[in-house]
This record gives C-alpha cells, structure tokens and sequence, in this order.
C-alpha cells in the first residue's frame, strides 16, 4: 500500500517538473482584476490587486500555478518547446490532479489560482472541453473562488469557448510572433486570424454580459479579469514599431488587459531561429513593457513613441527620455502650472508624483526640496521643469548634452556588463 | 515640552485633544517606555481617556475620508515614535486648517503619514504573500510570522474570506498575539509562553505525509518555472526580500 502510494507520488511529481516546465515560456502570471466573492462559504476569493505569492529567481512573479494539461501536440511550431518533431518527454495530467493540486496549493496559500494550458492533443474541441473539465469541476464541485486564467484554444467550437468563459476570469490566446509574416515563417499551420477570431467572439460576449448586467444585476460574470496576448520578440526580424503598432491595434480592437512581450529564448536547433546560447533580448523586453506603459498610463499615442523616423527603442534610455529629448521644444515646464499630462511627460515624474504634484501646488507653489521628498527623480527631471527656486540657467543645452548628463551620473542596470573600461596605460 | 504617552491610540488622540486645549506651543511625544527624566524639558503625562479620544477620532472623521482614516491607522500600526509625532502633528494640522488640506503634499507631515501608510500597506500585503499554512495533525492551518509592523489587524478580513472553510492560526512571534479562525468568526487569541511552546510541538508532528508531499511539490514547481536562461538574482531578493525567506516552504534548504 504504502509502496504503491510512493510510486504514485513519484509519478505526480515527474508530471509537475514535465508540464510546468513545458508551461513557463507563457509570461502572463497576473491575478489582478477578479471579482469573485465567497459568499457560500466556500474556498478561495481574488484580490483585487492580485498577490504575487512568490518570485522566481529570474524575479518574475508566482502568482499562480502555471502549468499545460498536456505537452502532447499536434502542431509543429519552430519556436515552441512542445513542438512535435522535438524530442522530449511527454505527459499529461488527469482532470483530478490538476483540481487537486490546485486546491493543495491554494489551502497552503502557495498561489492565487491556476494558469491552464494546453498543447493540443486530438483537435481543438477536443482539448478545449478537458480544459473545459478542470475550470467546471472547480467552480462546481469544490466551490472553489479563486483566479482561473484559461487558454483559449484556437478553432475551438463557440460553444465551448462561451462556456469556459463562464468559469474563467481570464482568458488569453498568444499572437506568437508580432507580423503575420514571421507567423507564417516559423508556424506555417497558424495564422493571426486564428487568434482574432475568439478574442473578438469573447470580447463580444464580454459587452454583451456587461450591457445584461446593468438590467438583471444577477447576470453571471463572464471573463471579468478581460482577455490578454502575448508575442514573442527577437526571434523573427519585426522592429520595435512592428510590435508596438501590432500592439496598439490589439489593444484597441479588442480591449485587451494586457499584451506581453517575451524575449525569445533559443530553445532549438532550427536555423531560422537564434542559436541555442544566445542571449535573450531582456533590454529589448523591458523598453518594450515602458512602451506599452507609456500607452497605457501616460498617455502617449504609439506614433509618438516609434514611427518610420524612429523604429527602433534606444537601448542606452528608456523610451520616455528619448521622447522629451527629441520634443525638447515642449520644455521646460513650469511645475507650478503646467497640466497634469504634460507633468506626466517630464522624464523623471511618474504617475504617482504627478497627481501629488497636481494637488500639493494648490496650497502654494512647489520647491526643489519637496519635489524630491514627494518622489520626483529630481537629477533626470531638472532639465525638463522649473519650479519656484530653480536656479536662472543662461545656457540652453542640447539634447544630446542631457542625455549626457543624465547618463552619466545614472547607473543602468543593464550596460554595466557590456560597456568596456578603457585602458590607459 | 513633551507629551509622554503609553503607545495606545487613545493616548495618541488624547495627546492632540491635550494640546488644543492647553496650546503649550511645539512640543514632542514620547513613549512611555522610553521615556527618559531630562532636567531641562517640562513634560506632561497623557492620560488616556475614552471619552477623549471619541471626540478626536469623531472630529477627525468628520474632516477626513474613509481612505485618509486608513491611512491614519496604518501609519499608527507602524509603532514607531517617528509615526506617532508624524501622526500628531498631522492631526494638528488637519484640525487647524480647512477641509481638503489633507492632500497638501508639500507639508512635510502629511507627507510622512501618507509614505508610512504605505510602507504598512506593503507589509500587509506582503504578509498576504508569504504566509505559508502548514495543517496540523487537528486539521487546523497554521502559520507563525514576525512583521515588521503590526499587520495582523489589517489581514484578517482578507484570511477570513479567503478561506471560509478552514480552520487557520496566523501567529505573531514578535508580539506574541494571533488571529484564529473556527470557521464562524476570527479571534484575536493570547498565548502563554508554555502554550506558545506546545503550539510549535503540534505544528512540527503534522501530517508529515501530506505536507511533506505538497511541500516538495510545491519546491518542484518554483524550480521548474523558472527559467535559467534569463536569471536576475538582484531581482529576486528585491521582490522576496531574505528576512521573509524563513517563512517560504520553495526557500527551505536553500
């Protein structure tokens, strides 16, 4: 009895190493926008905010149990560990381990939900309902309140991709690559249609619900954390302007949450990809993530960022330096009475600041020294406002000159390695 | 001049109630407990008094929204003597000055009180991270921490919700309280030293299986979602800071 109980254990957890292995390269970890209430005594509730339970120790976020039902698939995409033609161990999950694992972990206060994938085993229907399975028993049977992100399975039937968006409170399908092109180079089988499709049919759903709601306010929840994407950067040749107007159309035709960018990480010997060993476009991935910030927070319009001029992010500064210092007729602005989305512009001042800012100058008007208390990087921002004691400056500098300045007195947590100490003697 | 108080909320209260009424000019709080007998500064002894302190804490809800009362009591949670003359000195001004003036960011003690509220914040939130339940052998979930502010208060609601329907211990080493939960309300509870003991001997005979299992399951899924290639140490112990690394079971043996 005992021996057999150990076997099974065992086995378990080789499935885990397997399939949260297999489930990792999915960057989307956020538990943030969930409504659920347990209001049956039940288990679990989201958090509005979302709770990263953990940090890898890459530093990304645990928030949920990541994991693939299944690393079997029938497609054969270049970029993906799980592709058919690569040699690797397989395995699949019952239905009960994964509502058992999540239900563990959850009472242990591990996680926040689960995060279920799938490669896909049969057809699309097929995987779609044993998804389908995992969320309902969940809800149903064990009551369970917490965050559940679910794929959705492309070319699934709308049935069932309705259904689940009943159970889930999120639900995604990644892009992959940025262009249609670098699709069709790498996953000949896919298309960005393929994606459009069920984003637009949950996103119609969505409105539908909402619209039902403000009528019977006992309609039920559908996908109320919203729907999110993600492409993979730097394994196909797309420029930073590719990705990001890519990005900006998703965001606008879909009302998506969140698009994610994740560093392709050479995983194959395939030659129309990067060599196993190379680096991952980490800089790359972060001004990618302030782009999108400074669409989504700052209000900056994608053009404003990246178009034919610039196509491409600086990578020595963050894309919002690089706009004020090419824009530096816009500047200085006057701390003191300037509007609220011009302050939010000055490199330097985040959102933050910039509401405090806003609500502090009504009882007189602001100085350098509370302007660093409340938070303002001063060193970066000082070239690009003035408050009541700025100093008078006779010279006006170039851009090129701040950018200098700035960089010379910054520490950038990335170039430290790559910039080479000269030799003097 | 200073104000000697015993640390409670009242005492803190009843120190702004003490001040308006005698106007003894600036004068500084102390804790009881540190106070030190000083030959140069007069001092005062609040005395904390119920009906007092109801009338700051009503007068201040009058003039503050429910989000700034919170910010109040957070920054109260923090215990430190810094916190409680920045909280004083904050009350004084929102007292003497007219509405609205809570988000007059340029005063250097509204300032305080808003970054300490936050500094709690994170503390609770991060509490709402990190505790880890092991079960015991009588079903019940269980958990010890040390906070660095006093944020059991502030977690309750979030446990109590969370899981309804389970029995869970939070326990505070530090200040030798806890909150527990018997599936029909929470409750502070107050152990002694022997009981604090017996309390650790129950949770070390667990149900090893079942706990050790989930325990290294949990271990092997932190390993293998992680993905090498992209490692950032500095990252890592800035979002799990190492004093927490103790309560974590995917850090234990590490």
């Amino acid at each position: 009895m005992l021996v057999k109980l150990r076997a099974m254990c065992e086995r378990l957890r080789e499935k885990l190493n397997i399939l949260a292995d297999a489930a990792k390269y999915d960057v989307s970890c956020s538990s943030s926008g969930g409504t659920r209430k347990n209001n049956n005594k039940g288990l679990g509730n989201s958090h509005a905010s979302g709770i990263c339970h953990t940090y890898t120790e890459d530093g990304r976020c645990v928030s949920l149990l990541k994991i693939l039902l299944t690393n079997h698939c029938i497609y054969d995409c270049a970029f993906c560990v799980s592709r058919k033609s690569n040699d690797i161990e397989r395995a699949a999950f019952t239905v009960e381990e994964v509502v058992s694992l999540t239900i563990n972990f959850y009472r242990r206060n591990f996680i926040e939900g689960l995060f279920l994938s799938s490669g896909i085993f049969k057809n699309a229907d097929f995987t779609m309902e044993r998804l389908l399975k995992v969320v309902k028993k969940l809800r149903l049977e064990e009551r369970f309140h917490g965050y559940i992100h679910l794929k959705t399975i492309p070319g699934a039937s709308e049935e069932l991709i309705k259904e689940a968006g009943l159970y889930a409170d999120r639900m995604s399908i990644n892009l992959e690559m940025p262009t249609e092109s670098g699709l069709k180079l790498l996953a000949p089988e896919k298309s960005h249609e393929d994606v459009k499709r069920p984003l637009g049919l949950v996103q119609n759903q969505i409105i539908q619900f909402n619209d039902e709601k403000k009528l019977i306010k006992s309609t039920p929840k559908f996908v109320p954390a919203g729907q999110s994407t993600q492409m993979v950067i730097g394994a196909t040749p797309e420029t930073d302007k590719d990705i990001m107007h890519t990005a900006d159309a998703f965001y606008k035709n879909f009302s998506l949450k969140r698009v994610y960018y994740s560093g392709y990480i050479p995983i194959s010997h395939d030659n129309r990809l990067p060599l196993i060993g190379t680096q991952p476009p980490l800089i790359r991935e972060n001004r990618l993530y302030q782009t999108d910030w400074l669409m989504r927070f700052y209000g900056f319009h994608v053009n404003e960022l990246l178009n034919d001029a610039n196509p491409h992010l600086d990578v020595d500064i963050d894309p919002k330096l690089s706009w004020a210092l090419r824009n530096l007729h816009f500047f200085p602005i006057d701390i003191n009475v300037a509007a609220y989305k011009m302050i939010l512009r000055v490199p330097g001042i985040g959102v933050t600041s910039a509401k405090k800012i806003v609500q502090a100058r009504k009882f007189g008007k602001l100085r350098i020294d509370q302007l660093k208390k409340i938070g303002v990087a001063y060193n970066r921002a000082k070239h690009f406002i003035k408050c009541a004691d700025t100093p008078y400056q006779i010279k006006d500098y170039q851009g090129t000159q701040i950018k200098s300045f700035i960089l010379a007195e910054s520490q950038s947590k990335y170039l430290k390695n790559d910039v080479q100490q000269l030799i003097l003697f | 001049m200073i104000y000697v108080i015993d640390g409670s909320l009242e005492s803190l209260l009843c120190a702004v109630f003490e001040w308006f009424e005698r106007k003894p000019g600036k004068i500084i709080l102390q804790l009881e407990k540190y106070y030190q007998p000083d030959a140069f500064t007069a001092k005062f002894h609040v005395h904390a008094d119920q009906k007092k302190a109801d009338r700051v804490w009503i007068g201040l809800k009058k003039k503050l929204d429910k989000s700034w009362m919170r910010r109040f009591y957070c920054t109260f949670l923090s215990e430190s003597a810094h916190a409680y003359n920045s909280l004083f000195e904050f009350t004084c001004y929102i007292f003497s000055n007219p509405a609205g003036s809570e988000v007059n960011y340029g005063n250097a003690h509204v300032l305080a009180v808003a970054q300490i509220a936050r500094k709690v914040e994170r503390e609770k939130h991060r509490m709402e991270a990190f505790i880890r339940f092991r079960q015991s052998a009588d079903g019940i979930f269980y958990c010890g921490v040390d906070p660095d502010f006093n944020v059991l208060p502030l977690i309750m609601n979030h446990f109590k919700n969370r899981y309804a329907d389970q029995q869970w211990i939070i326990y505070d080493l530090k200040r030798h309280y806890g909150l527990y939960y018997n599936l029909e309300k929470a409750e502070e509870v107050n152990l002694t030293p022997e009981e604090e003991k017996n309390l650790h001997k129950a949770i070390g005979e667990v149900h090893a299986v079942k706990e050790n299992l989930y325990a290294a399951l949990w271990k092997d899924y932190f390993k293998n979602t992680n993905i090498a290639a992209r490692k950032n140490t500095k990252l890592h112990v800035q979002h799990v800071p190492k004093r927490y690394w103790k309560y974590l079971t995917e850090k234990m043996g590490t």
